[in-house]
């Protein structure tokens, strides 16, 4: 059923295009339209979330690219676009966000914060990256990032969503009974997140000189 | 406004029994503040609110500092006679300072339009006598400020109504903005180390880095 564009010749599907037949396959439609009703969750937790703002408003405008529609409910979002720094003490919470959202889903880590941690990445308090918890999909650079960045990672989160075979091992996470829906929830301990780290997420970089 | 050592003196009538000292304060804006002892902490505090003349109504600011052990040195230069030549000999004299912990609150009146009135409160020690008198039955916007100085400092104050972390989790341990708290060990490989970082980067590098051969 959902076989891949490989098996229509590119050549005979521009010429008949041409004549005014449009051929496609149902990957293609399926994911033009996944692509493009991303719904994030109305979500910040620092200044990239202004920058968040901004690019939702009438001068950046979101919504000419089909991702407009900030939910305020997880459970009625797709896209979490982590905007911000994440302290140990939110990060859970955030966890528990993204465990509350249907599939498919998608992370976008906002600025340096969110990466790793950023100019706070020495501090006790601040998590150095969420990419430690959850599947980071796009990574936004900056401090904060311009809006125009955040609509290039959409943009580029689209890229990715259209080219996923909907087959295939790499299929998207909805389509994959296997894999886990749900991701642990760090607990609270003494000086840190108890794990700090999601192992089967994300590992150290090695510590080169 | 009246001048601090007016409401000194106006304390010292109405309070006799509490210790209320002026802090000096060698920087260039020249705020000096009131340094009351713990125990009459409290009721100086009710006075400066409700005292016709002053009507402190407003507390703006919480702050807490930390004091770590010091040793303090002090250099006076005397005359002595060295074999028989009068020479200028300094005397270096060593004093030995306790550590503790200090609670400062910026107080302002919104009735009378003035301020700030700087009232600091010390604890005994940094260890086990860090309690100081709550002031939030006084002013109610110090509640959560009082609890931000007990998360970060450990100070404890007593008769404040909900005396929790703020900014930490609860099950945290350690009073992070003392200077001697030390952080866990969580380093990871910094591409562009420096200062402090890289003094914390080395401890991780395994291999020393091999020194120059000199010609």
């Amino acid at each position: 059923m959902l076989e891949s564009t490989a098996m229509i010749d590119e050549g005979l599907k521009s010429e008949l295009q041409k004549q005014g037949v449009y051929v496609t396959s149902l990957q293609e439609l399926y994911n033009w339209g996944r692509a493009n009703s991303v719904w994030p969750l109305t979500f910040g937790l620092a200044c990239c979330a202004i920058e968040m703002m901004a690019a939702s408003m009438s001068r950046f405008d979101l919504a000419r690219f089909g991702a407009e529609v900030f939910r305020p409910s997880p459970r009625q979002a797709d896209l979490m676009i982590v905007a911000g720094t994440v302290t140990k003490k939110m990060a859970p919470l955030v966890v528990r966000l993204y465990n509350q959202m249907p599939e498919p889903k998608y992370v976008i880590a906002m600025g340096a914060c969110a990466i790793s941690g950023g100019p706070f990445k020495q501090g006790y308090n601040v998590l150095k990256g969420i990419d430690r918890y959850l599947p980071v999909d796009v990574a936004i650079p900056g401090c904060p990032p311009r809006p125009e960045a955040l609509i290039h990672a959409i943009m580029t989160l689209q890229e990715k969503i259209r080219n996923q075979a909907l087959t295939g091992p790499n299929r998207p996470r909805h389509l994959n009974a296997d894999i886990e829906g749900e991701y642990p929830v760090p607990a609270y301990g003494q000086n840190d997140l108890e794990p700090p780290k999601n192992s089967e997420v994300w590992q150290p970089p090695p510590i080169q000189r | 406004m009246e001048t601090l050592e007016q409401i000194q003196s106006r304390l010292a009538a109405a309070l006799p029994s509490a210790k209320i000292e002026i802090l000096a304060n060698e920087c260039a804006a020249g705020e000096r503040s009131l340094l009351v002892a713990a125990a009459s902490g409290f009721t100086v505090a009710k006075f400066l609110r409700d005292d016709a003349q002053l009507r402190l109504d407003y507390c703006s600011n919480v702050t807490g500092i930390d004091w770590p052990d010091k040793e303090l040195t002090e250099k006076t230069k005397l005359k002595q006679l060295v074999d028989g030549v009068e020479k200028e000999v300094e005397e270096v004299k060593k004093t030995f300072r306790p550590g503790y912990l200090e609670v400062v609150y910026h107080l302002y009146s919104m009735a009378l339009k003035h301020g700030p009135v700087v009232l600091r409160m010390r604890t005994e020690n940094r260890a086990d006598q860090t309690h100081l008198p709550s002031l939030t039955p006084l002013w109610r916007g110090a509640e959560f400020q009082e609890r931000e100085v007990y998360d970060l400092y450990g100070v404890i104050f007593d008769g404040h109504p909900d005396l929790r972390r703020i900014l930490m989790w609860d099950e945290f341990v350690g009073f992070p903005m003392r200077r001697d708290y030390v952080a866990p060990d969580d380093y990871e490989y910094e591409p562009t180390p420096h200062d402090e970082v890289l003094v914390e980067a080395k401890k991780h590098y395994l291999v020393e880095p091999k020194a120059e051969v000199k010609a």
